[in-house]
Parts: structure tokens; sequence; C-alpha cells
């Protein structure tokens, strides 16, 4: 009787493998352990695979001479480099369209966005064809229309439309002077570093000067002035420690100076302008998300439209727009890909497209590409939900 | 209970896994599904190229059904996967395709580290330059500076960086994927000169705007023996390839047509009897049929045959035979005797 009533009160512990902890513990186990033990068996299958097919692997090739050219490098490069190389330069040249591809995209992108709220008819009625065109043809035919729009018409190098004696501009792409820093230039860099820091302190000085005492300060018209006129006396006082490499016209192309291949043209106006349609409606989504109420309540304190835009109705609209805008953002990197189509050489084209087929090391040259664009847009994703966070309502 | 489960799938799938294509796996797998999977260009003219009603015709494809002939006795028993150059060594070595027969350079790299075996040579070819004419070039050698249309992952990339480097000259590289989209670009002005194999350019030229515009140099800067590839593993597949391009040429040097192939077949000349199976070791050796290169021959048509119906003489081609002429007519073309 009293074991019985000690076991009402208190019951005895059940054994082990009847516990619905260790239980759920061991399958959980056993889960990992099998996915584990699924993926090593995969990894061990293509090499041995690969092997008995007499297909060779490891990542030796990347130290074996390329042996071939590439159009556009932002890097020293020549076939004399090796298969490394390509990867440094195909990434570069991807990360390089990518980044303007960002930037053009969010500038058309917040004006389209806004100006199909427009209460002017005609403006917003242009904005929301831009967007229902762009947004709904395939990409991949946008980018082959512009890359022959962009070929066809212009002359060839020999007809060049000349501008100034400085650029010209063919089928060939845009060539322009580009610089030679002399000696001394250094200083002219680092009266631009003083010159930016110096404006970050104004502005954080100018605020702190308006949350105390109510008065404005122009601090952008201060940090203009900096950042020009500090350089620009440096820039004197060396003596002008600059000269510009002219390109010249040769026999069949311009050679010096520095030139913007149309495919990189083709291939930004394209990424830019199509995903620039669908920020566009990002930003729209976001406005409109805002109440009319802040912009009557805004009025009501007295600001004017352009400030309440700024201050209020901006801020609050971004904690919408951001997180669309980073999907957007990864697309158009992804996107870039299919430079492959109109050879501009960007990884996939050089890395995983000559290199690949050079090699033949598919399995090899593929998962570094794979890692490569995981990595960039894990990188992008951190950075917006970094500022994402920051923008958040902060509820008091 | 359901561990035991987990440990039989676990197990099931290791071994699905493992299953790879070895010993006459390729022949067996063809056997039995009917029909040969070649690999070919996506199009072009007088080596593999498809009319509008979706029929292969070519060099290349004439490789392909040669072997379909040899293995069904019926040439039609082929279905065709257009590759890219980018695309096709992946698409042999993952088993997609059971043969490849795609204007693809023989070279030590792709011989040894791909897993592929050449079985032989259809077509010998050299790496040229076409060049508008009002571009006013008479030789490769005067092409310093110029920039240059190729289609990437070909063998074309290297000569060309080779031939400049070699001269000590500049040039600019401009890399597209497919041959259609080299043409447009050059036809477009992007390039002063697209450079390809040579039997390539008089086919790529027809597809221009304005074809008399354009003109082929006379260099040839390197070599390049075309050819049907297998993937590794399978012996029996290679050699069953390797020697219906060879009975093909055989038969060219005998004379041997699909006209008169039949009447060939009561033949005196020993050579003739073994070629058509008549007498000797037949096709035993290679696991096919006693009259395997006759069925080649009676619906394919000898190397000749096929050479002038598709790029010679008989198409818009017209290249002229050249080093693709017969061994014992000042050209290259030679082939192991059947014996």
């Amino acid at each position: 009787m009293a074991d019985e009533q000690r076991n009402i009160a208190e019951p005895a512990k059940a054994a082990l493998w009847r516990r619905p902890a260790v239980r759920s513990m061991f399958f959980q186990i056993l889960l990992v352990a099998g996915i584990g033990y699924f993926g090593y068996t995969i990894f061990q299958n293509t090499l041995s695979n690969l092997e008995q097919r007499g297909i060779s692997t490891g990542f030796g090739f990347l130290d074996q001479e390329a042996g071939f050219g590439i159009l556009m490098t932002l890097i020293p490069f020549d076939e004399t480099h090796t298969y490394g190389r390509t990867f440094l330069v195909g990434l570069l040249n991807t990360l390089l369209v990518a980044g303007l591809g960002i930037f053009f995209a969010t500038i058309i992108g917040f004006l389209m966005g806004v100006a199909r709220l427009s209460r002017n008819w005609i403006i917003s009625k242009l904005a929301t064809i831009y967007i229902e065109t762009f947004r709904n043809i395939p990409l991949l035919l946008q980018i082959l229309f512009w890359y022959f729009a962009v070929l066809r018409p212009l002359p060839g190098p020999r007809q060049s439309i000349i501008l100034n004696d400085t650029f010209f501009l063919s089928n060939r792409g845009l060539y322009m002077p580009s610089p030679i820093y002399e000696q001394g230039f250094w200083l002219v860099m680092l009266a631009l570093g003083i010159a930016i820091i110096a404006s970050i302190l104004i502005a954080r000085w100018a605020r702190k000067r308006q949350e105390d005492t109510g008065q404005q300060f122009h601090s952008g018209i201060a940090a203009i002035g900096l950042i020009v006129g500090l350089p620009a006396v440096a820039f004197l006082i060396m003596g002008m420690p600059l000269s510009w490499d002219f390109p010249v016209l040769q026999r069949f192309n311009m050679a010096g100076g520095m030139v913007i291949i149309p495919e990189l043209a083709a291939l930004l106006v394209a990424l830019s302008i199509y995903t620039g349609a669908f920020i566009a409606e990002a930003v729209r989504s976001g406005i409109l998300a805002v109440s009319h109420g802040q912009t009557e309540a805004a009025h009501a304190l007295g600001l004017r439209p352009g400030p309440t835009l700024r201050l209020v109705i901006i801020p609050q609209a971004l904690r919408v727009i951001i997180p669309q805008l980073t999907s957007q953002y990864l697309n158009l990197t992804k996107n870039s890909s299919l430079a492959t189509a109109i050879g501009y050489p960007d990884l996939v084209a050089v890395f995983a497209g000559t290199t690949l087929n050079q090699t033949g090391q598919a399995v090899e040259v593929i998962a570094m590409t794979m890692a490569v664009y995981l990595a960039i847009s894990l990188s992008i994703s951190m950075f917006m939900n970094w500022y994402n966070k920051r923008i958040q309502l902060v509820e008091r | 209970m359901k561990k035991i489960h987990v440990i039989a799938s676990a197990a099931a799938l290791t071994a699905a896994l493992s299953t790879n294509a070895f010993a006459g796996a390729t022949f067996d797998s063809v056997k039995k599904k009917g029909f040969v999977q070649c690999g070919v260009s996506i199009g072009l003219p007088g080596f593999s190229n498809a009319d509008e009603k979706g029929n292969w015709s070519g060099l290349d494809v004439d490789v392909c059904r040669a072997v379909a002939a040899a293995v069904f006795g019926d040439a039609s028993k082929v279905k065709y996967t257009p590759l890219t150059a980018k695309e096709r060594f992946t698409a042999l070595q993952s088993g997609e395709i059971d043969m490849l027969s795609r204007n693809t350079t023989w070279t030590l790299t792709r011989d040894s580290s791909l897993g592929l075996n050449f079985a032989g040579v259809n077509y010998y070819d050299g790496q040229g330059f076409m060049v508008t004419k009002k571009l006013g070039v008479k030789s490769a050698l005067e092409l310093d500076g110029a920039s240059f249309c190729i289609q990437a992952g070909t063998t074309t990339e290297l000569n060309l960086a080779d031939y400049f480097r070699s001269n000590n000259m500049k040039y600019t590289p401009v890399t597209f994927d497919t041959s259609d989209e080299t043409v447009k670009a050059f036809d477009a002005g992007r390039c002063d000169a697209l450079t390809s194999d040579q039997s390539q350019l008089y086919a790529l030229r027809i597809k221009l705007g304005n074809p008399d515009g354009a003109m082929v140099l006379p260099e040839v800067i390197s070599k390049e023996p075309l050819g049907p590839v297998t993937a590794q593993g399978d012996e029996e597949w290679f050699k069953i390839v390797r020697w219906s391009l060879a009975a093909m040429v055989n038969a060219e040097e005998m004379g041997i047509t699909s006209a008169n192939v039949d009447a060939k077949m009561s033949s005196d000349d020993p050579n003739v009897r073994r070629l058509l199976g008549q007498e000797g070791i037949k096709g035993s050796g290679l696991g096919l049929s006693d009259t395997w290169a006759a069925d080649i021959v009676k619906q394919v048509g000898n190397y000749g045959e096929s050479f002038e119906r598709n790029v010679g003489q008989g198409s818009a081609l017209k290249i002229a035979r050249g080093l693709n002429a017969l061994w014992n007519k000042g050209g290259l073309q030679y082939a192991p005797p059947i014996r």
C-alpha cells in the first residue's frame, strides 16, 4: 500500500527508451547521421566515378596556364596567367556589373515609383507604361535587344563619332582618356580623405546643434565646398600632377585610353531598367503603406512638402520597401549571369564557360561558381537585414 | 522496426548511387532502347544541320547514322541532341548521349583528362580567319590590333592566343556562347574578323547578311582533326564507332558505293568480300551482324559520297577534298584494313 501511494505522488522513472526526451533525441541523432551518411556517399561516389572514368579531379588546374584571352579585365591579365586568375577576372567583372546595376536600378526605381504616384497625369501614366512594359518582357530578350540596339546603329571604329578629340564612340565601345597619376598625386588623395572625414564631423555637429538649439546649418553646402575645394588646392600646390592617356585610332581599333565596351553598356542598361521596374513597384507600395494621416499631421505641424516627404513619409515607407529591395538586389546579381549570352566576360562566361571547357573539371568549377554567387547574395542579404533592423520603428 | 527501415532505405540509396557505366554498359543500353542518342551541333550547315522538318543531315550526322546502321541495320534509328561547344563534353560524360559527333578537335588534354575516347578523324580541319572584304586585309599577319569574334569553349580560343603570342601581335577576343551569336556580332561589326575552323567559316559565311562581302584568309594556323567521341569505360561501344567510320573510308577505297553495294556482294575480290560480310571474321568480333558494313554503305554511303553530298560539290559549301582525300589520292584519310 505504501508503495502504491508513493507511486501516485511521484511516479517511478520510466525506462530509458520510454522517455519522450530520450526518444526524440535518439531519432534526431539518427536523422542527422542518416543525412550525413547520404551526403558522404554522394561525395565518395562522385569521386570514385570520376576516377574510374578517367576524368581528372582536384583543384590543381587553378595553377595551370590559361592560354586564352579575355575581352575586358579589371586586373592585368594575359594568356600566360593561370586559370585561378581567370576566376578573379570573372568575379571582378560580375561584381562590377552587379554593383553598377544596383546603383542605377535603385535610382530609376525610386524616381519611377514616386512618378507613378504623381498627381500629374502624363508623368504617372508614363511611369505606369514603363513599369508594365519592362517588367513583363523576359530579361534575356531585353539584353539581346539592347545589345543589338546599341551595336547596329553605331559606326565602325574608323568612322567613330568624335567629341572634342577626346571621346570616341563606335561599335567597339566608348573610348575616353584614362588618367595617369604622377608623383605628388598622393597629396590630392590625402586632401580628399581629410575633406570627407571633416564633412562627416560637420554633419554630426550640425545635427546635434539643431537638436539642442533648433538652429539649422547647411552642412551639405559646406561638405561640397570641402570635398571640391581641398583637393583642388592640393592639386594646384603640387603643380597639377595628372596627365591623360588619349585613345588613338590605329589600323583596326582604338588603342590606349579607357573603354566602356558595348557588352557592358547593354547588360547594364538591360539589368537596370528591368530591375528598376520592380523596385518602382516596391517604392510605390511602401509610400502607399504610410497612412495619409501622417502627411496631414506633418502639414499641421507646419512642415513643407519637401521635408514632409524626406523626414516623415520616406523613413516609414522604407520599412516596407527594404525587404522587397533586398530581393531585387539579389535578383539583379544573379541575373547578371545572363551576360554570357552577349559575350560580356562575367564569372559564368569566363570561368564556368571557357575555363570549365578547357579543363573539363565541371564539378570543381561549378561548385566554386555556385559558392561565389551564394557568398555575394548572402553578403547583400546580411547588409540589407542590418540596414532594415536599423530603420525599424523604435517603439517607445 | 523503424530503425530497420532506415537502414534498408539507406542501403537501397547507396546501391542506386553506385551503379555506373562500365564494360559494355553503353552498348547494352543502346541495344535495349533501340536507338543511338547522338550529340551534334546546334546547327552547322554541312556538318550537322536540321531542315525545316527537323531532319538532320551532314558529315557528322552521317557518322551517327553509320553507327545506327551497323548496330540495328537501320540508319534512321538515331535521336539527336543539339549541343553548344560548352555543353558537349558534360553531356557525354554524364551519359546523356551515347556518342558525340560534333566537329570536335582531338587533343591531348581532351583525350587524357576528360574521360573521353576519340574514335577517329572524319574531317581534317585547321583554324582560319574570315574578314570583310572592305577591310582590305590579305593575310592574317596584318591583323595586329584587331578584334575577333570567337565561340566559347573551343580550341579556337587557345589557338588564337598562341598565334598572336608567337607572332608578337595584339588582339581583342570577343567570346560568344553559340556560333549563331558569333556570326550575328561579326555581321553587326563588333569584330574585325571571325575565327574558327576553316570548314565552319565557309558554313557560317552563308549565314551572313551579305556573304559576298566577306572572305576567308589563306592562313591555316592550327591542326584540327575532328572526329566522333565516346565516353571512356565501354571499349566495345568505342570500337563499334571507330570501325563504323573505318568501314566508310574502306568502302570508298574499294569503290563500293550505296548504288553498287548489292552488285559488289558477288565480287571475287577478297577485300570486298570481307568488308561486305561474305567471308572472314565478319561482325562477330564487334558483336554486330555479318552485314554491318554493307548496311552502312547501303544506307549512308561511303566516306566520299557522304563528303560530296554534305560539304563537297553536291552541297552549298563546295569544299574541296584537300586533306580529306584518300591517302592514295594525296589526302590523309586512311583507315585500318578490315580483315
